[in-house]
């Protein structure tokens, strides 16, 4: 027996909903017969045909919150909701910087806990069962609340895969108030940096170049960069560095970044760190370079090379280069 | 700048490099031996030593840990760290994201400080929620993801990490702010911070000292039950080779096969 009723965090940007929620609004449908999604900002109008494509038969528009951070306002509109008598039996949240925010905040409002870190689910006898990711992935654990729905869950990117339904129609949209939270809320954006990118989304792309610390250089990255234009694909990187200040943020792979499953992830000067393996051992083939005979990278590539990345990286961009 | 208060939640973990020890009963990370300070707040540490760093500062940490342990609010104290309040009580063990806040929350109220700092993320649970939750439960608004972060005046100003870049985040204290590794340089213990941390005092609060009840915290209060653990299928490894000048071609070959190129 299903649930009755999920409600999906849904985010949506100007491009539309983001690939995370309609991987959630998916599931949400599998497990449950009901599928509302919860939203907010000056884009949801134009996605709610898109969300209900995915499954989604309501949609609770909390309108735009300027800039405001949206962790308190939604997070408030939600517990209004289901003060008002609204139980849905789960609630998925999108791992994701709002998401987790917007889930910490009702988890506390309403006083129930959380599940994160959730990459499956089914549902049996009106329970669901999660499957969790526990140690950067090595391990997968199964959890249940012990307590009456709304039961929340914070879902991790890739867990599941998104498909449109036959023919789905266009979804109720009800508007959702924001009640005032006062000095709650008073972190505001004052300014908004967006890296340019060009090619595919990382998170997007058939193939992955990723480099990390054994490049030895923040110039050195120009080779991981052309290397991902020649194969149309997108570049990434390990957290060394990111924080050493080499690449932007956006650019991470693994726990705390991106989750990629490309067609190919070619790791360069990776060590393969359980936390970086976690966002991108889901990748249909490995490729890795490094050094290091022992490297745990070489324990999940399909084709490693022992070798120096740069001996290695000049001579496949030539070869590459020579064939188009 | 005089008197700012700033507490760092620090969390004591099991070294993360041994293989974790699941409890057979419970199913969940056994944390009853020894706890080293978690790398992920050795950031948060330094950022509060940056940001109150005068004489009459103060940089509080607040842990919560099974039996008694100090060994990692000792290597935050020899950091720089003034003091530090640790909540150990067996009443805790099985305590999820939302219970450690409660207990959290109500070991900080009394600080009554200006910031409050935590990791993005754990190590060890890397759930995420404690500090939302523990900003919700102290009323207070909060500014997460933070790759740098500057006080002025009363408000504080956070680089927060986006999707496709970061935002400029401002927000009046008091505050919960959580940063990201890379946020700044943690700097090393030296001799004389290491000495210096033997004397400085570290509060032991039960449960009961805090008031709270043991059905809202702990297993109890988690309301949830793991029902198995298991290792994760493994992903074989394919063929190593050491590159003797074809490594590029030995990759160009599998890109073909593969119909990339
Ligand atoms: C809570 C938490 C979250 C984390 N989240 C993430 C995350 O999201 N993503 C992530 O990536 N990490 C994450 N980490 C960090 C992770 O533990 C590792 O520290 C990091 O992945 C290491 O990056 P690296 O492989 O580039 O560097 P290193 O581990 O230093 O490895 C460098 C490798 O390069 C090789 N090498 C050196 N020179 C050469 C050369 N000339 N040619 C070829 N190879 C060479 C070396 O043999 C080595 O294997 C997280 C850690 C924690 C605690
Ligand atoms: N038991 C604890 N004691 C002190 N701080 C904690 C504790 N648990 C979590 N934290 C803080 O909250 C952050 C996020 O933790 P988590 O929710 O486990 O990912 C950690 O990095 C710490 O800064």
């Amino acid at each position: 027996m299903a649930l009755d009723t999920a409600w999906v965090l849904a985010q949506v940007g100007e491009a539309g909903p983001t690939s995370l929620t309609l991987e959630l609004l998916t599931e949400a449908r599998n497990v449950a017969t009901k599928v509302a999604a919860i939203s907010w900002g000056p884009h949801v109008a134009a996605a709610a045909a898109t969300l209900g494509q995915y499954g989604a038969g309501t949609v609770y528009d909390a309108g735009d919150i300027g800039d405001a951070l949206p962790g308190v306002p939604i997070a408030a509109a939600m517990a209004s909701l289901v003060d008002a008598g609204n139980r849905p039996d789960a609630i998925f949240f999108p791992a994701s910087y709002d998401g987790r925010d917007i889930a910490g905040r009702l988890s506390a409002k309403l006083d129930r806990p959380v599940l994160t870190n959730v990459v499956g689910m089914r549902s049996a006898d009106g329970h669901l069962e999660t499957e969790h990711a526990l140690f950067g992935g090595t391990h997968i654990a199964l959890a249940r609340f012990t307590e009456d729905p709304p039961h929340l869950y914070v879902v991790r990117a890739k867990s599941f895969t998104a498909e449109a339904l036959e023919g789905g129609s266009a979804p109720e949209v009800v508007s959702l108030a924001v009640p005032d939270t006062g000095s709650l809320a008073a972190a505001r954006i004052t300014g908004r940096h967006e890296e340019e990118r060009s090619g595919p989304a990382l998170d997007e792309a058939a193939v992955v170049v990723s480099g990390g610390r054994g490049l030895g250089g923040a110039e050195h990255y120009a080779m991981i960069e052309e290397l991902a234009r020649l194969l149309n694909g997108a570049p990434g990187a390990s957290r060394a560095i990111v924080d050493a200040g080499w690449v932007p943020y956006s650019h991470q792979v693994g726990q705390t970044g991106k989750t990629v499953k490309p067609t190919v992830y070619i790791a360069c000067g990776i060590s393969g760190a359980t936390q970086h393996m976690v966002g991108m051992k889901g990748s249909k083939n490995i490729i890795a370079v490094n050094k290091d005979r022992e490297a745990p990278i070489f324990s999940i590539a399909d084709l490693g090379i022992v070798g120096d990345v740069h001996k290695v990286l000049p001579a496949l961009i030539d070869a590459l280069r020579s064939r188009n | 700048m005089p008197d700012m208060k700033v507490v760092v939640c620090a969390k004591q973990i099991p070294d993360p490099a041994a293989p974790p020890l699941i409890r057979p009963d419970t199913h969940t990370l056994d944390r009853t031996g020894k706890l080293i300070l978690d790398d992920s707040d050795s950031y948060g540490v330094e950022m509060a030593l940056q940001l109150a760093g005068g004489a009459d500062d103060e940089v509080t940490l607040v842990s919560m840990a099974p039996n008694g342990e100090t060994a990692g609010l000792r290597t935050a104290l020899a950091m720089g760290a003034t003091r530090a309040v640790l909540i150990s009580d067996d009443a805790l063990l099985g305590s999820d994201a939302l219970g450690t806040a409660k207990v959290l929350a109500a070991a900080i109220r009394p600080i009554q400080p200006d910031l409050v700092i935590a990791a993005t993320e754990s190590t060890d649970g890397y759930t995420g929620t404690m500090p939302v939750q523990l900003a919700e439960l102290l009323g207070l608004p909060s500014v997460t993801f933070a790759k740098g972060v500057a006080i002025d005046g009363s408000t504080v100003k956070v680089q927060r990490q986006t999707e496709a870049g970061y935002d400029d985040v401002e927000c009046p204290l008091p505050a919960v702010v959580t940063v990201t590794a890379g946020v700044v340089e943690p700097r090393y213990p030296s001799f004389k911070g290491i000495m210096a941390a033997r004397s400085k005092p570290i509060d032991v609060l039960t449960l009961a000292d805090l008031g709270l009840a043991p059905a809202d915290v702990g297993a109890a209060g988690a309301r949830q039950e793991v029902t198995q653990v298991s290792e994760a299928e493994a992903r074989t490894a394919g063929e190593i080779v050491e590159d003797d000048g074809e490594g590029a071609q030995r990759i160009l070959a599998f890109l073909e096969q593969l119909k990339v190129i």
